[in-house]
């Protein structure tokens, strides 16, 4: 099992973002080694998803640093943040995926816009990667609309992986599954990973899916990284706050968020 | 204390959405300009704005042309000044109603429609998407509505003032019994290039703010489905508001003789 070498792919050092008086990260440190599998656990409103976000530069972080490669990504210029983002596949929550479009140009988007390659030769690549999550070629031409939940997050894995990214994030990969589609994103997930070689950043409050995505396994709670370590750990964490949230008990340290961030 | 704070703190928020404004402004122009462009895009934008306002556009301007027509005969001729009809049709459609009335039917169809779509894309993070997949999101939604805009417009307030005009032509001819032919010719005489002139670049000026009244507002939505509901109403009024203002500028500027 990989472990955070001396040279990680991502590090976050200090990292803070407020939205008006409302702090949301509040100093996060993290290192996520060359393809290592993280999974980042904390309840809603903890800042998982600002995390993701600052990395990719969608948000600015107020003060930190985050280094993709030892380089530090926070000051970029637009021009070098689209080079950057190269790099990046995501996986969005809702799939994300584009409705003026049909699967395969979702799918192909990347790599047409991005890359400039032909369209013929993009959908072929289209297909393959819908093939490598498990949907047949018919559904290349649908709409996204006329997909299911775990169909449309299945195109969205094929989008995240369709230009080979070096590392890809997984926002809540299994919310709003059943827990067969869920447990299926889940193989798809290790396996896509697997076959990359990629450095993959998943952020969930399922802790099955933890169990099964993570290498290693970080909390955040209150804006901060409470507690880093290995996924077969996780049960003996002797971190009162890890304990709650694994076995999702209402009484213990953590109380709830009331506000959306 | 607490009146003074209050204008304070309205005139502050007012000063930071002016600001957000021109910087979203300054910076989708900049990316009209720059490569990499999306012809599809544009492609996709101008039928949208360009063909299918047709019928509404069309019609607007059919009836507007034949109202005036009616009305300007109704009173005209209190002081037996018919012969003015025609004129007073041709002038009114190519000066204001055209470019005016298109305009705000547009703002209507497609400033809504922009705002709605945006304004989804963002609320479903498919903007976010966008940039992970190195698409800068002002090249891609934004600049082709812009250019879209600011090109179909005019073509569009073309085909109003010709459609206009012949309203007024029917309801003179068929109507009130004018002589057809001495009807077009008191359309042409005093109609001058200047008149049709600055009609278009109202146009254009208007295509060009309702694209970015739908794209501003889309862009900036939040909170689901009652934040992308609150862009396309705040697209519409707005553009609404700006057409009514930069037609009173360009009118000024046109032709304001002092």
């Amino acid at each position: 099992m990989p472990l955070p070498t001396i040279a990680p792919k991502i590090a976050l050092s200090g990292v803070h973002k407020s939205f008006g008086s409302k702090r949301v990260l509040n100093g996060v440190d993290l290192e996520v080694g060359k393809g290592e599998s993280l999974v980042v656990i904390g309840g809603s409103g903890t800042g998982k998803s600002v995390m993701l976000k600052s990395i990719l530069g969608l948000l600015q972080p107020d003060s930190g640093s985050i280094r993709v490669d030892g380089e530090e990504t926070t000051r970029l210029r637009p021009r070098e943040r689209e080079k950057l983002l190269h790099k990046f596949g995501m996986l969005f929550q809702g799939a994300a995926l584009f409705d003026s479009l049909t699967v395969w140009e979702n799918v192909a988007f990347g790599l047409i816009q991005g890359e400039h390659m032909p369209r013929a030769q993009a959908k072929e690549i289209a297909i393959a990667k819908l093939g490598a999550v498990g949907l047949t070629p018919d559904v290349a031409e649908l709409s996204p609309s006329e997909l299911s939940g775990g169909m449309q997050k299945r195109v969205g894995l094929a989008r995240a992986i369709a230009d080979e990214p070096e590392i890809i994030f997984f926002d809540e990969p299994t919310t709003g599954l059943d827990p067969i589609m869920a447990d299926v994103i889940n193989e798809l997930i290790v396996q896509c990973v697997k076959d990359l070689g990629a450095t993959a950043v998943t952020i969930t409050h399922d802790m099955a899916s933890a169990r099964k995505i993570a290498d290693r396994v970080a909390m955040i709670y209150q804006g901060r990284i409470i507690w880093t370590g290995h996924a077969r750990d996780i049960d003996q964490s002797g971190n009162a706050h890890v304990d709650q949230f694994v076995h999702g008990r209402a009484e213990g340290p953590i109380k709830m968020q009331i506000r959306a961030l | 204390m607490g009146f003074l704070a209050a204008t304070g703190r309205a005139f502050l928020v007012f000063l930071e959405a002016t600001g957000r404004l021109a910087m979203f402004t300054g910076s989708a122009l900049s990316h009209c300009v720059r490569p990499p462009f999306y012809p599809r895009q544009i492609l996709r934008q101008m039928i949208d704005i360009g063909y299918y306002s047709l019928p509404v556009v069309g019609l607007t301007a059919l009836f507007t042309g034949m109202v005036l027509a009616l009305q300007s005969y109704s009173g005209f001729s209190r002081f037996q000044a018919e012969g003015a009809i025609a004129t007073v049709v041709v002038l009114s459609v190519t000066r204001e109603l055209g470019p005016v009335l298109a305009g705000l039917m547009v703002a209507g169809r497609i400033g809504a429609a922009m705002a709605a779509e945006i304004g989804t894309m963002r609320v479903t993070e498919q903007i976010d998407a966008l940039s992970t997949l190195s698409t800068n999101p002002f090249k891609y939604l934004v600049a082709p509505r812009l250019l879209a805009g600011l090109t179909m417009l005019p073509i569009l307030v073309v085909v109003a003032d010709i459609i206009g005009v012949f309203g007024g032509f029917l309801v003179g001819v068929y109507r009130l019994d004018f002589n057809a032919s001495s009807y077009i010719n008191r359309t042409w005489e005093f109609l001058q290039p200047i008149d049709v002139i600055s009609g278009l670049v109202k146009a254009a000026v208007f295509g060009f703010l309702i694209a970015l009244m739908g794209c501003y507002h889309g862009y900036h939505s939040k909170g689901g489905a009652q934040g992308v509901g609150a862009a396309t109403t705040n697209a519409v009024v707005s553009a609404s508001i700006l057409i009514l203002v930069w037609n009173y500028l360009i009118t000024g500027l046109f032709f304001s003789t002092k």
